[in-house]
């Protein structure tokens, strides 16, 4: 009888062949690059193998941002699966979430890809999508149109020297207020201000599904859930096919259309394999709680810069939990509770 | 005229070491915001006589905006008019600022529960050790609490095209 030929030995014997042959002056054709090629998928890797695959990625690391910083990837905790509460009766809208997430997750910062969305609802239509705008207080905001406006509140992307200091320290925010304030004097001074008169706010990034539509349409196991209840994502794995984004009702995954910009000093070193390692073009990223944070016990870097402590995060099998306190006194909602995707992520009023 | 203030960072105060009950694990609270130079209050009010008269204040403290069920209460309703350095809870019993929220729980009993649980106010530290909490008056301003509007961070940049329901998001 003859022998099958598997699809992995014949990548590895047709590698090896073209290693082989390979010029020395074909860079691509580096030991590492055949490495990459050729190694097995993560939840596969033996402690030796994942330990030489993080080293090599760090030296990827310092060949692109001039550090290599560590990547770990610590496992998740026993007896922990992560939950997430944010209330929506405290949420101001005032996006410092959005951009604390940029920097601690190392997302391109051009193309800006940002994981949280904070969408803008008026309260009369409620949790209404077609009415939602998350581009309140920028020319893009959907209120400009209807107004007949070129566009109010500013359109810059850059952050402001104050709004850096906020970032690179949180705790510099408070008090939230000047103790000896005057009130202003009319509503429109100082621009757009949030939040807004009949407006509310909910900022929707991955809901970390217990049954996530992502991982059943990933062709190759790209992503998938950790134990602690995680939706990581192997950037090294994904095609790049993108069916996780069409499958993904809360719109939570993002693309590298193109080879993602990050400064080396803006770069955060302290990274996650799963997590906000430095990404490529032509992969899916997406919130993981802040798996480099949260497996440490940390709380996630948007719970630690949300200025009206709207945010909330723990582990759901721990009665004593602030995730359970919410759970069992608070009147909780989940999004699109009718595509029974189980998100563990709750919104509630406090 | 806005005064400008300085947070001072200091050592949190240790709540165990102030034996309160309530709180879950281990827990810091930072200093109280004062404004610079302001504490404490017995630098001036030492020597002065009190008054206790309800009246609006010309002299000193002019810049505070009272908010805070003004119709019905006054500063000496939580100063404490012979130690200004405390509080006074309605009992008399006499607490310092750093243990405000007790202050602000007589009123506000729900939002203190929520706070002692880790619900209502902000944490920062270790999901599953230490914690920092921040005071009532981190957030709000215990002379005009509600919260104030602030100016957003920059918002994302629509995706261009025209398929977009309003239209107004691309081009």
């Amino acid at each position: 009888m003859k022998k099958e030929i598997t699809r992995r030995d014949f990548l590895k014997k047709s590698a090896g062949v073209a290693a082989t042959l390979c010029l020395p002056a074909w860079a691509a054709c580096t030991q590492d690059n055949v490495e990459a090629f050729l190694r097995e998928h993560f939840l596969e890797l033996s402690p030796q193998q994942l330990t030489k695959v993080l080293r090599r990625l760090e030296k990827e690391n310092l060949k692109r941002f001039g550090k290599a910083g560590t990547i770990d990837a610590t496992p998740a905790m026993k007896g922990v699966v992560f939950g997430y509460g944010l209330d929506i009766s405290r949420c101001i809208g005032c996006r410092r979430c959005v951009h604390a997430c940029v920097k601690e997750n190392n997302q391109s910062r051009k193309p800006a890809i940002q994981w949280i969305n904070v969408i803008e609802f008026n309260k009369e239509s409620g949790i209404d999508f077609g009415e939602a705008d998350p581009y309140y207080c920028s020319p893009g905001s959907i209120h400009n149109k209807a107004a007949g406006e070129k566009g109010s509140g500013s359109s810059t992307q850059e952050l402001s020297k104050e709004q850096k200091a906020i970032l690179q320290n949180p705790e510099s925010q408070y008090p939230l207020y000047q103790i000896n304030a005057e009130k202003p004097k009319t509503e429109a001074a100082g621009g757009c201000k949030v939040p807004r008169a009949d407006h509310f706010y909910v900022p929707v990034a991955c809901q970390q599904c217990k049954d996530p539509p992502c991982v059943k349409v990933c062709p190759v196991k790209a992503t998938w859930m950790e134990p602690d209840g995680i939706v990581v994502i192997d950037y090294d794995w994904c095609i790049g096919c993108r069916y996780c984004m069409a499958a993904c009702p809360y719109g939570a995954r993002r693309f590298n259309w193109s080879e993602p910009e990050l400064a080396a000093e803006e770069f955060n070193p302290d990274t996650h394999y799963l997590g906000n390692r430095p990404r490529r073009r032509g992969v899916v990223e997406k919130c993981t709680f802040c798996i480099q944070r949260t497996r440490k016990g940390l709380y996630p870097a948007c719970v630690e810069i949300c200025p009206v402590g709207a945010r909330k995060f723990g582990n759901l099998l721990d009665p004593e939990s602030e995730i359970r306190y919410i759970m069992k006194h608070k009147r909780v909602l989940i999004l699109k509770n009718e595509l029974a995707t189980h998100p563990k992520f709750f919104y509630f009023y406090g | 005229m806005l005064l400008a203030l300085v947070f001072i960072m200091g050592f949190p105060l240790s709540l165990a070491a102030a034996g309160n009950e309530g709180f879950p694990g281990e827990v810091q609270i930072p200093p109280p915001p004062f404004s610079e130079g302001i504490f404490p209050c017995s630098n001036c009010h030492k020597e002065m006589p009190v008054n206790p008269k309800r009246r609006i204040l010309k002299d000193e403290h002019t810049g505070i905006v009272f908010e805070h069920d003004a119709k019905n209460r006054w500063c000496l309703d939580c100063h404490n008019a012979n130690d200004r350095d405390k509080l006074k809870l309605a009992s008399g019993a006499l607490v310092d600022f750093s243990e405000s929220y007790r202050l602000c729980g007589q009123c506000h009993g729900t939002n203190l529960r929520d706070w002692k649980a880790g619900i209502h106010g902000k944490r920062t530290g270790s999901w599953n050790g230490k914690k920092t909490y921040f005071l009532c008056a981190h957030c709000h301003n215990p002379h005009s609490p509600r919260i104030k509007p602030v100016t957003p961070f920059p918002a994302p940049v629509p995706p261009e095209g025209k398929f977009l329901r309003h239209g107004s998001a691309g081009k």
